[in-house]
């Protein structure tokens, strides 16, 4: 069930340089499972197209969605200045949300990647070590996942923080073990974990982005390469907005 | 309130359908749409055989509109009919038009003769005109006499009343309308997409892997009213109308100019609702202004 709504601004909070955190008040969030995201849509008329955000975190019995954002463009600096009371036009949820599989998982996040981690690590059951990346010791989220994983390990691109390099890195100086591997971040990190997982041969789900227009599958804009034909067009060209954004790494090329 | 016309002797309730590749084949947003209320389901580009599309991002928003070069990405016909056209069938009061792409003109008749025995396909609109594909598309567009040679081709194949929609890239879009009439077109569709570029002035480089993209929304929408009105003045066969049609404003302003039907594109992506609350607005001003039959607006701004 998808709802598309005007969903009211509740908190709106600076994280790091240029990392945000929103809180809605939307049925949405009646629906919501991890992994999966949210279109919100500008107040400024001739920005048409919806901004694609993963869901942070899910309180069902508040009716609440958290989203934690970085500022690339005008729309997202737009969405920077809301305040609570506020209201700005959601759409979702959208996607598939991360399979919750396995006793002992590993959640892997870079940069902008690391919120959707977080709801997934609250639901997943047994020993979650999670490893985020960030560039510097400007880092977001890191006290909530010291509350909800087992172990936080964390990986900054400058040595400030934890293991210097990235989160792969990170993965095979504490040389990690799982039954599963979750990831989300940009292309090359997903690439390393993938091969990461693929060596130990533990099954990984990871999370794509891509420019979407529509957000519900029907103007093929954002499409990823898959391994096999995809069940849409039969051409390995998978969407990420329908049949993602969550993946299994096997399916897709990275 | 009469709100039903009659292109080619195909009867639609009412006068709105969806533009081809914003709305698949209705599966998708059927979740937001009753298509039953729809005058039509304007299927996605269909071509003979699978086509992969164009590599991405495929995707870029500009002022008041958005750049597209999906590169006509679809399962080819055969899917086309097992699928699409059976998810279709239980929508009977929505009329279907099936949008048909190729290469070449083997490639066209290969699927207008496919869909020539199937009974749920209403009318064939034939797509002359993505700007997004190297060979064929826009390139039968661009030339009034490839035009005309298409839609005989198509023509003499069709079992159902063609469309050809028609390119707004070209020097002058009455010579195409009239190409496409001589060739024995039932009917024009205009515009398609408006080849547009974006170059991000940071990382200097396109913004579209595919350099180019066919610009739609809002911001066209002035331009597509003065083609249609133009064609309307110059052709006697159904103009359907479309570019960006976001509001019932902007579809009664189409037909005034001279359009039959109109068609709401890049509107469905940013509210999914748009043909629908576009034809509940477009009957509240049939009422306001005490208009019995909507085909008495048809091309009345002269």
């Amino acid at each position: 069930m998808k709802v598309k709504e005007k969903a009211q601004v509740l908190e709106q909070m600076k994280l790091a340089e240029g990392v945000y955190s929103l809180k809605l008040k939307t049925t949405a969030a009646e629906y919501a499972v991890p992994g999966q995201f949210i279109s919100i849509y500008s107040n400024n008329g001739s920005k048409l197209l919806p901004r694609p955000i993963s869901i942070c975190e899910i309180d069902k019995n508040a009716g609440t969605l958290r989203v934690v954002y970085r500022v690339v463009g005008e729309g997202t600096a737009e969405f920077s200045q809301l305040t609570a009371g506020d209201q700005v036009e959601v759409m979702g949820p959208l996607g598939n949300g991360f399979p919750l599989e396995g006793e002992k998982t590993v959640v892997v996040g870079g940069g902008i990647g690391v919120p959707p981690m977080l709801e997934l690590a609250k639901q997943l059951s047994g020993s979650v070590t999670a490893v985020m990346g960030y560039r510097n010791d400007d880092m977001f989220l890191t006290e909530e996942f010291t509350d909800v994983a087992a172990e936080l390990i964390i990986a900054t691109d400058d040595g400030s923080v934890g293991v210097h390099g990235t989160v792969v890195d990170a993965m095979k100086e504490n040389d990690l073990d799982a039954d599963v591997i979750y990831a989300c971040g940009p292309k090359p990190m997903l690439r390393g974990v993938a091969e990461y997982a693929a060596e130990r041969g533990i099954k990984c789900y990871v999370s794509m982005e891509e420019r979407m227009a529509c957000g519900v599958g029907a103007c093929l804009g954002c499409v990823c390469q898959s391994t096999e034909k995809d069940d849409h067009s039969h051409v390995n060209n998978k969407r990420v907005c329908k049949d993602g954004p969550v993946f299994l790494s096997t399916e897709v090329v990275l | 309130m009469n709100t039903k016309v009659t292109i080619a002797g195909v009867e639609f309730q009412n006068p709105i359908m969806e533009a081809s590749g914003t709305f698949g084949s209705g599966m998708e947003y059927s979740e937001f749409v009753d298509l039953n209320k729809l005058g039509a389901v304007v299927t996605k580009g269909v071509a003979n055989v699978p086509w992969p599309g164009n590599p991405t991002p495929r995707i870029a928003e500009v002022s008041s509109g958005m750049l597209n070069a999906i590169g006509l990405q679809n399962p080819g016909v055969e899917v086309f009919c097992e699928r699409d056209l059976k998810f279709l069938e239980q929508f009977k009061d929505a009329r279907v038009v099936v949008n048909v792409c190729g290469h070449s003109a083997e490639e066209y008749i290969e699927v207008v003769d496919r869909l020539a025995g199937e009974s749920r396909v209403d009318m064939l609109e034939i797509n002359i005109s993505c700007p997004n594909v190297k060979e064929g598309g826009i390139a039968f567009g661009q030339d009034p006499k490839a035009v005309e040679e298409i839609t005989k081709l198509v023509k003499a194949h069709a079992k159902q009343p063609i469309i050809m929609k028609l390119s707004p890239n070209v020097t002058d879009i009455k010579v195409m309308a009239k190409a496409a009439e001589a060739g024995g077109a039932d009917a024009i569709s205009l515009i398609n997409t408006l080849t547009g570029m974006k170059i991000d002035v940071e990382r200097q480089s396109f913004v579209l892997a595919n350099k180019t993209g066919g610009m739609s929304g809002p911001a066209v929408h002035p331009i597509a009213v003065r083609m249609v009105y133009e064609c309307a003045n110059a052709v006697n066969i159904p103009i359907i109308g479309m570019g960006g049609i976001s509001t019932w404003q902007d579809a009664v302003e189409m037909m005034l100019a001279g359009a039959t039907a109109v068609s709401v594109g890049t509107a469905n992506f940013y509210n999914p609702t748009a043909t629908l609350d576009i034809l509940s607005g477009m009957k509240d001003y049939m009422v306001r202004k005490k208009i019995d039959d909507i085909n008495d607006i048809i091309g009345i701004v002269k």
